[in-house]
């Protein structure tokens, strides 16, 4: 009975990852290693200012005295940091007129992954920067933006054409030594992008980077920075796949929102980056740091993630709630399956007075997989009349896979209200036979099963990226379907 | 329609069914009484697929195939249907979506199109007003939060929308007040064609004065130990499950 059941489960989670296929555009890559000369390099390869190399220079030398961190429930195999492409750009330069300028191959590529940059251009509402390891390739929308005077490119036409605002914002939410990962980012970040929205503007369009890892033994090191000016409100979606690779890929992004006097930002992530093969082999290491700063009075800062990828995932998108009556949210659906372990969560930092959080985490574990929730709700002194909701679900399927949540408080001041709720599920086999009793196959059952439990935070994600959501829900889970 | 000839089942170890034998034809409707633990749920969910149950001897034929050679979700997809005596909530998923993916399961099966949105939505209206369903109900999740008389009526609604050839409903009427009992049992009624079977597991003659059985076989100790008309079922509420044992020298 019990292991019937184990064996259709072990059935249906064992799918191999569906977006392995490499693209062969020639790179343009710096040497393997990590020293100041290297840094010297990515920025005079980048053209940039030189309060730019000051900065990474500076995190470089922090980062040298700084150790990787080992509190989380994870098994990091060691890291060789010199043994990294640090910078690799497509040889084919970008800024391209039109598409027939764009690398064959590179356009190929978007449309394994069911996004044709041609498709999305005339997908009305999204615009796309996409980025292809690290420079970025075609940014659409460009000018329907800017006459709202919306600035939507990568960091490095930022750190060009706005040096001012790249200066004033970056590094202020996520300093530089702020953790080993970001002072790494902070040396030598390649490329991302970069989002400013004027005061009392609504961003008419949601903003979408896909985001892409592609020459082997590169290392990512994506940098996004989001300035949402006073009263202003902008969506911004970031989704990612990644080819099929041996060698453990390292990832270390840092993504930080700035929201000012009453504007609101919203980030939604799909993230299905390769998780290794079904015996836990390869897979891409993904360590992020993204915070968010509601900075301003009645200000909004809000994470919705699907994160089904990556071999090791370490991943707390945070707030700091420090404008009064701010309020902070974080959706988040993590599925870890096959050999895959995911430590991830959120930090609710209460500041300001009357600040309000919410946290719905939903964990699904399959395979040999371990699956961790961690978040912590911090009140300080003067933060009066707080409050946080926390609910934090986890749902297993079979019996070799861990679920584990690691709820912090630290709370000051007496006037807070928190809340925190938390489940453990096993997919039940009533369940499934319910299912299978009104004609529907045991896969499609726990497909159905898994999306019905993660509903709550599928539906906070805009309305194109949910239903690719429930795809790959589907698909990391399900084998054949999808 | 339904053939079960001397079918042994056992759940851990220990035999629940001792030789069951039972023909069911289209058009009729069989009733299977018998007291707590005489194995009647265990039957239907043997019939079903349920896993945990170990088939041990015996053979039963449906439509003229051999049911234990096909999965649960074949038997639903052949026109085999539960009722549930406990349904089970889904969280999140909405009784439309199950439904249509059900339903076009079975359609495909049957080699039919798939329906249309709209079409389904009419075909779903037509028989939720059929078996008097609340119209929310169909908007919530599969069961979540339902009472236990809503949870048995949407039992009788997916009967109807999936239209199977033979319905088993356990003890159906278990825990139904008598007018929820008198809108299930309104529903299986109309439900009923020339064509289509169902099997009545119950406890009480009560749900038998509304379904009125061709045929009512009393089940003790895993064995169907009588088999008669109507009349049995009423025999059986006067003088209790004492009388057929002492009747059959059990």
């Amino acid at each position: 009975m019990a292991t019937e059941q184990d064996k259709i489960l072990d059935e249906v989670t064992k799918s191999d990852y569906k977006y392995g296929f490499v693209t062969e555009v020639d790179a343009d890559a710096l040497p393997k290693g990590l020293n100041e000369d290297i840094i010297r390099q990515i920025s005079a390869k980048k053209n940039e200012p030189e309060f730019m190399l000051e900065y990474r220079l500076e995190a470089y030398r922090k980062w040298l005295k700084m150790k990787t961190p080992n509190w989380a429930h994870l098994n990091i195999p060691e890291i060789d940091f010199q043994d990294i492409i640090y910078y690799s750009a497509p040889k084919k330069k970008p800024k391209y007129e039109s598409m027939d300028e764009v690398d064959p191959e590179l356009i190929e590529t978007f449309n394994k992954l069911g996004i044709p940059l041609e498709e999305q251009k005339m997908l009305a509402g999204v615009a796309v920067d996409a980025v292809m390891d690290s420079t970025s390739v075609k940014t659409t929308f460009k000018e329907t933006l800017a006459e709202k005077g919306i600035i939507f490119c990568s960091i490095s036409d930022a750190v060009q054409e706005h040096p001012d605002l790249v200066k004033k914002y970056l590094g202020t939410v996520v300093p530089p030594d702020d953790n080993f990962f970001a002072a790494l980012n902070s040396a030598v970040f390649s490329d991302g992008s970069f989002v400013y929205i004027p005061k009392g503007v609504r961003c008419p369009m949601e903003l979408s980077t896909y985001f892409r890892i592609n020459a082997a033994n590169t290392g990512q090191f994506e940098r996004t920075l989001i300035i949402a000016e006073d009263d202003s409100y902008v969506s911004y979606l970031e989704g990612c796949t990644a080819p099929m690779r041996d060698e453990n890929q390292l990832h270390a992004a840092i993504v930080e929102i700035v929201a000012l006097d009453n504007a609101e930002v919203k980030y939604s992530t799909v993230q299905n980056w390769y998780p290794g093969n079904s015996e836990g082999k390869g897979g891409i290491y993904n360590f992020v740091t993204k915070r968010g700063l509601a900075k301003g009075k009645n200000s909004k800062i809000s994470w919705t993630q699907v994160e089904t990828g990556s071999a090791i995932t370490w991943k707390y998108p945070s707030c700091v709630l420090m404008g009064d009556n701010s309020v902070g949210e974080f959706y988040s659906v993590a599925v870890t399956n096959n050999h895959q372990q995911a430590d991830t969560g959120t930090k609710m930092i209460h500041l300001g007075k009357n600040t309000k959080s919410t946290v719905v985490s939903k964990g699904i574990s399959a395979g040999k997989s371990q699956n961790s929730y961690r978040g912590l709700v911090k009140v300080i002194k003067r933060a009066d009349n707080a409050r946080n909701f926390s609910q934090c679900d986890s749902l297993l399927l079979g019996d070799k896979c861990g679920a584990h949540t690691f709820p912090y408080l630290t709370i000051n001041n007496h006037s807070a209200q928190v809340e925190h709720e938390a489940t453990t599920s096993k997919i039940g086999e009533e369940q499934i036979f319910y299912c299978n009793q009104r004609g529907i196959e045991t896969e499609d059952a726990i497909g159905m099963i898994v999306n019905g439990y993660a509903k709550e935070v599928i539906n906070k994600l805009p309305m194109e990226f949910a239903v690719e959501a429930q795809k790959l829900l589907q698909i990391s889970l399900e084998g054949s379907v999808g | 329609m339904l053939s079960i000839k001397n079918l042994h089942a056992s759940i851990e170890g220990q035999e629940i069914l001792k030789g069951i034998n039972l023909d069911v034809k289209p058009g009729e409707i069989h009733a299977i009484m018998g007291p707590n633990g005489s194995g009647k749920s265990t039957l239907a969910s043997v019939l079903a697929g349920r896993d945990i149950f170990e088939v041990t001897e015996g053979e039963v034929t449906f439509q003229g195939e051999d049911l234990f050679d096909k999965e649960p979700d074949e038997r639903a997809k052949d026109g085999l249907f539960l009722s549930f005596q406990y349904p089970v909530e889904i969280p999140g998923v909405s009784m439309v979506n199950f439904m249509r993916t059900a339903v076009n399961e079975i359609r495909k099966h049957r080699g039919q199109e798939e329906l249309k949105s709209s079409d389904f939505l009419k075909v779903l209206r037509e028989k939720k007003a059929l078996v008097e369903i609340d119209s929310k109900l169909t908007n919530r999740s599969v069961n979540e939060g339902f009472s236990g008389g809503e949870k048995k009526k949407n039992e009788i609604f997916q009967m109807a929308m999936l239209e199977p050839k033979l319905s088993i409903l356990d003890e159906t009427d278990s825990g139904l007040d008598i007018d929820a009992l008198r809108i299930v049992a309104n529903g299986v009624n109309k439900l009923k064609t020339k064509d289509n079977a169902t099997i009545v597991i119950t406890h009480y003659q009560r749900l038998l004065d509304y379904i009125v059985p061709d045929h009512v076989h009393i089940l003790y100790d895993g064995k169907i130990v009588k088999s008669g008309d109507k009349q049995l079922a009423v025999d059986l509420e006067q003088h209790g499950y004492e009388w057929v044992k002492k009747e059959m020298a059990l």
